[in-house]
């Protein structure tokens, strides 16, 4: 079992964006989606994806619809909006610049100082 | 647009509460199922598959209870959470919940029933078309003088004028008494009024006395006498045996111009002499011609400009009629109250003012308690902080306690005011005068109680928050509940000192008051009501008028006399003193006076004008002199009777009065031939005022009261008294009661007064022993553990209740000493109200002192016994 890395605050909602605006996933898919893009690596109780969840529809950043999953059976599929691509763009971008900075600080050795 | 989306989710959450909530535990479950799935394919049974997925998925109830959170909207479900805990929270202190709703039930109830009356009473002006430009001259006024007032006023669109008529009303078959208003013929018209039915009369109908015999009934005459029937216009009625027609009704929920007065019907004045039995229209020096004069005000004129106009209109009406008209003080009013209405305000306000203390001090009362609860569960608090619930969730469950106590109080208290201000607006205290006290309740009373009940359940429950704030988990839960005690002071301890000491001046000011209430009912009047009875003998009303009024009041004089019990029978006009509060004032002047203008008057004595055995009937004792015979009549010398008072203002002394002369104010000299003892004649807080009594028999013919004197069984009198009168005349119709209770409408403000005040003082002292019992309660259990050492150690008794209730004591005698001095003070108010009442009474003073200590004792019983049956050993093993 690979190392699970600890979900930092605020990191979920970017989680569910970016699994979500790869196509329509109901929550289990979700979850598996960013397992399967986070090589697993990033763990989650399954329960607290769904106050997010909720949160971000509540937020008009996804809207939800029920469908039927591939095991036939009745779910609720999410997708971004257009507000939710948005905010997944500025998201990402954030996250981005906040990684480069943390790692080029952390990167930096004593002569260079 | 995310407000939107957020409110679109919210009222969708709302009103599709369910089906979200479904919808929600759908979902969840498919998220299960698909897991399970998985699993089941990974190789795991379908049951150990199912179990596995529900574990990885956590807490079911609780990442479920954040998601409806999440999903916004859940401030109703969150605040019926709250008031199912604090229900719960309540029900636990079943003791705590009573004393809470049934202080704040009182507190409010006796805010809602103060204000209900002030709102009919005061603040709701008489129910006619803008209100707010009407003002009247609120008093007495002769009707010649009104229409000058009318026509040389500039201020005013114009002027109307009315007056009471008493007399009865028979349409055919049944006669019965009715009150109603004479009126000027704008009347109507002034007031902007339009009939529910028929036609009002106007001034286009007055052609001089007697012209226009029509009445108009009020709406509640109408629909009760008459039964609704619209057929009633043009129908004729009799009136004091005059034929009236009605000409229509007047609209409903109008009853005049007086807020406590209940009229039948109008009529025009210029028919006044008709149901009066004199004329009043060319007396311009009688001021019973007219009771109020009112209008509205041209549009831009001020009150204050008013109020120089009519002093001009006044100015030319003492120039221009010297002998008649005095100086006149015209200040214009809005209508409704009368003359009542400076008094009747103050007194309202000021009752007001004690209903609100009462309601702060009931919240003060509550506030310490929630303090002292708040306290008490520091732990709970604690704990639940601890557990991770948030100091906002806490504190708004203990401000949901303290909301649900208040409105479940404020409901009770207001259903509780309903009821009294229902039957108050029913109440007639007077049988004889047709009283309405407009106080039903309205809607702003509900809404007021309403206010009232949040704005203390937030006062009261802010108490604890800073408690809450402070809490800190740890040290609450290490520490234990045995906080350390307080020694400075706290606010509960100013609470509790400034409640005790309004309870303090409650109960002062209702002893001041029931002593003088007391006092009054046993006080001198100069007559002795007491087996007297008051025969109201209305001979306008059947017929009678001019010279046959005292042939046939001598007639029926006589004819009491000869009723067997009966000792002495005699008349007066002008009511007799103390009945209804009404007396009519006149000028006289000193023998030698030549110019006999009101300003030269050597006095302003009451008049009545009495029958020989007056005096000894009514019982008011003849000093010196001799009383009137049936000879002083129109052709003997003019005399009259003076009381001791008046004898003193002209001559000095009561003996050397005795044979002198003085002039009435037509120029008229009398000669006195007796000097009586003083008395009380308007009212019973009236400073010694002067009076004299005149012959009947050499004044204009006036209608008069019957006293009777009798040592019968009053029941047995009146029926006498009713066989006599029928035996004289079959259509006499007589309203009869006893002296004493004429009396009672002359004690009525004192008696309310009392009332009230007690009723106040009752609450405030019920207050006093909830407060200071919470905080006795409260301060011996907090200090149970160090209560039982101390027993442990070998304390005695008192050392003990020193320790325990020696605080409270301190400031209930402080409380006290500080609300006895308000009380004192506050009380030199009264005396206006109730005939003597004095602060300066030893038996209010000991009555304070003593009711306060016996309320400490009461209160701090249960404390005290508490604290000295501890047993130190179980105690000291509990903690």
């Amino acid at each position: 079992m690979p190392d699970h890395a600890q979900l930092l605050p605020g990191t979920l909602d970017l989680l569910i964006l970016k699994a979500v605006s790869l196509g329509p996933l109901h929550g289990y898919g979700v979850l598996l989606r960013i397992g399967q893009i986070s090589d697993s690596a990033l763990l989650i109780e399954q329960g607290a994806l769904y106050p997010a969840l909720f949160r971000l529809v509540r937020q008009g950043l996804l809207k939800a619809s029920w469908g039927t999953s591939e095991n036939n059976r009745r779910a609720k599929f999410y997708e971004l909006t257009a507000a939710g691509r948005k905010r997944f763009r500025e998201e990402t971008e954030g996250w981005n610049r906040l990684a480069t900075a943390m790692a080029s600080a952390l990167a930096a050795k004593a002569e260079e100082v | 647009m995310k407000l939107l989306a957020w409110y679109r989710s919210a009222a969708a959450k709302f009103f599709h509460r369910s089906e979200t909530a479904d919808d929600m535990d759908e979902e969840l479950r498919t998220h299960i199922q698909h897991r399970a799935d998985d699993l089941e394919r990974s190789g795991l049974t379908p049951d150990e598959a199912e179990r596995r997925a529900r574990i990885e998925f956590g807490g079911y109830e609780r990442y479920k209870e954040e998601s409806h959170e999440a999903l916004g909207g859940n401030l109703i479900e969150t605040a019926v959470q709250d008031i199912r805990l604090s229900l719960r929270t309540l029900r636990n202190s079943p003791g705590f919940t009573f004393a809470a709703v049934a202080t704040l039930a009182l507190a409010i109830g006796a805010n809602a029933v103060v204000f209900g009356i002030m709102d009919g009473l005061v603040l709701r002006p008489v129910n006619v078309p803008h209100p707010e430009s009407l003002w009247a001259i609120e008093h007495f006024e002769s009707y010649p003088n009104y229409i000058d007032l009318r026509d040389r006023n500039r201020s005013f669109d114009s002027l109307a004028a009315w007056k009471m008529v008493f007399t009865g009303l028979d349409t055919g078959n049944d006669p019965a008494n009715a009150t109603g208003y004479a009126t000027s013929g704008n009347y109507f018209d002034v007031l902007e009024l339009q009939p529910s039915l028929g036609r009002f009369f106007h001034s286009t109908d007055e052609h001089g006395p007697d012209s226009a015999p029509y009445i108009v009934l009020t709406w509640a005459y109408w629909h009760n006498r008459f039964h609704d029937d619209p057929s009633v216009v043009g129908r004729t009625v009799q009136l004091s045996k005059h034929p009236f027609t009605i000409i229509g009704v007047a609209p409903r929920g109008f009853y005049g111009t007086l807020l406590f007065g209940a009229p039948d019907f109008f009529m025009p004045i210029v028919n006044q002499e008709q149901v009066d039995g004199q004329d009043l229209l060319n007396a311009r020096g009688d001021l019973q011609g007219i009771f109020e004069t009112l209008g509205h005000l041209k549009p831009g004129v001020t009150p204050a400009q008013a109020t120089t106009d009519l002093k001009s209109v006044a100015a030319y009406l003492e120039k221009t009629y010297p002998k008649e008209v005095g100086h006149r003080d015209y200040t214009p009013a809005h209508p409704g109250l009368f003359v009542f209405g400076g008094p009747a305000r103050a007194f309202l306000t000021g009752l007001m003012l004690l209903a609100g203390l009462i309601l702060l001090a009931a919240c003060a009362n509550l506030g310490s308690l929630f303090g002292a609860r708040a306290a008490d569960r520091s732990r709970e608090v604690a704990l639940r902080l601890a557990l991770g619930s948030s100091r906002r969730r806490i504190l708004r469950t203990l401000l949901t306690e303290a909301m649900l106590l208040s409105l479940a109080g404020g409901t009770l208290g207001l259903l509780g005011s309903v009821v009294l201000l229902r039957r108050l607006s029913m109440w007639q205290p007077f049988p004889t005068a047709p009283m309405r006290l407009p106080v039903a309740p309205s809607a702003t009373v509900y809404w007021v109680a309403l206010i009232l009940a949040l704005v203390s359940g937030l006062l009261f429950g802010v108490v604890p928050v800073r408690q809450v704030m402070r809490a800190n988990p740890y040290e609450v839960v290490k520490a234990g509940s045995s906080g350390r005690i307080g020694r400075r002071i706290t606010v509960r301890d100013v609470l509790l000192v400034v409640q005790i000491a309004i309870c303090a001046v409650l109960v002062t000011s209702s002893l001041v008051a029931v002593r003088g209430l007391e006092r009054s009912l046993h006080s001198h009047f100069g007559f002795d009501p007491r087996n007297a009875m008051v025969v109201n003998v209305n001979l306008p009303q059947a017929g009678y008028s001019g010279d046959q009024l005292p042939i046939m009041e001598k007639r029926i004089v006589q004819a009491m006399e000869a009723i067997p019990g009966v000792q002495r029978a005699g008349l007066a006009t002008n009511y007799p003193p103390l009945v209804y509060a009404a007396a009519t004032g006149t000028h006289i002047f000193k023998d030698e006076a030549r110019d006999l203008r009101p300003g030269n008057a050597a006095a302003e004595p009451y008049r009545y004008d009495v029958s020989p055995g007056y005096l000894e009937a009514a019982g008011t004792a003849l000093l010196v002199g001799r009383d009137f015979s049936w000879h002083d009549d129109e052709n003997a010398p003019r005399v009259a009777l003076v009381n001791r008072e008046l004898a003193r203002k002209l001559f000095g002394s009561a003996a050397g009065a005795v044979g002198r002369y003085y002039k009435l104010a037509d120029g008229t000299r009398v000669q006195i031939v007796g000097v009586v003892e003083d008395g009380k004649y308007l009212s019973m807080t009236e400073d010694q005022e002067s009076a004299m009594f005149l012959p009947f028999l050499q004044s204009p013919p006036k209608a008069s009261d019957l006293i009777v004197r009798s040592n019968r069984d009053p029941k047995q009198t009146v029926t006498a008294i009713r066989t006599q009168l029928h035996q004289l005349d079959t259509g006499l119709p007589a309203d009869i009661d006893t002296w004493n209770n004429f009396l009672g409408v002359a004690l009525f403000p004192g008696r309310v007064a009392t009332m009230a005040l007690g009723v106040m003082g009752l609450m405030g002292g019920m207050l006093s022993i909830t407060g200071i019992f919470g905080m006795a309660a409260y301060s011996v259990s907090k200090r149970l553990r160090e209560l039982g050492i101390r027993i442990a150690l070998g304390a005695q008794r008192t050392e003990l209740l020193q320790a325990a209730l020696g605080r409270a004591l301190k400031l209930l005698t402080l409380g006290s000493a500080a609300g006895l001095v308000l009380g004192l003070l506050a009380t030199r108010v009264l005396g206006s109200i109730v005939y003597g009442a004095t602060p300066r009474d030893p038996v209010v003073l000991g009555g304070v002192v003593l009711a306060m200590a016996l309320l400490g004792l009461l209160a701090t019983w249960i404390p005290a016994q508490r604290a000295l049956s501890l047993d130190p050993l179980i105690l000291l093993r509990e903690e």
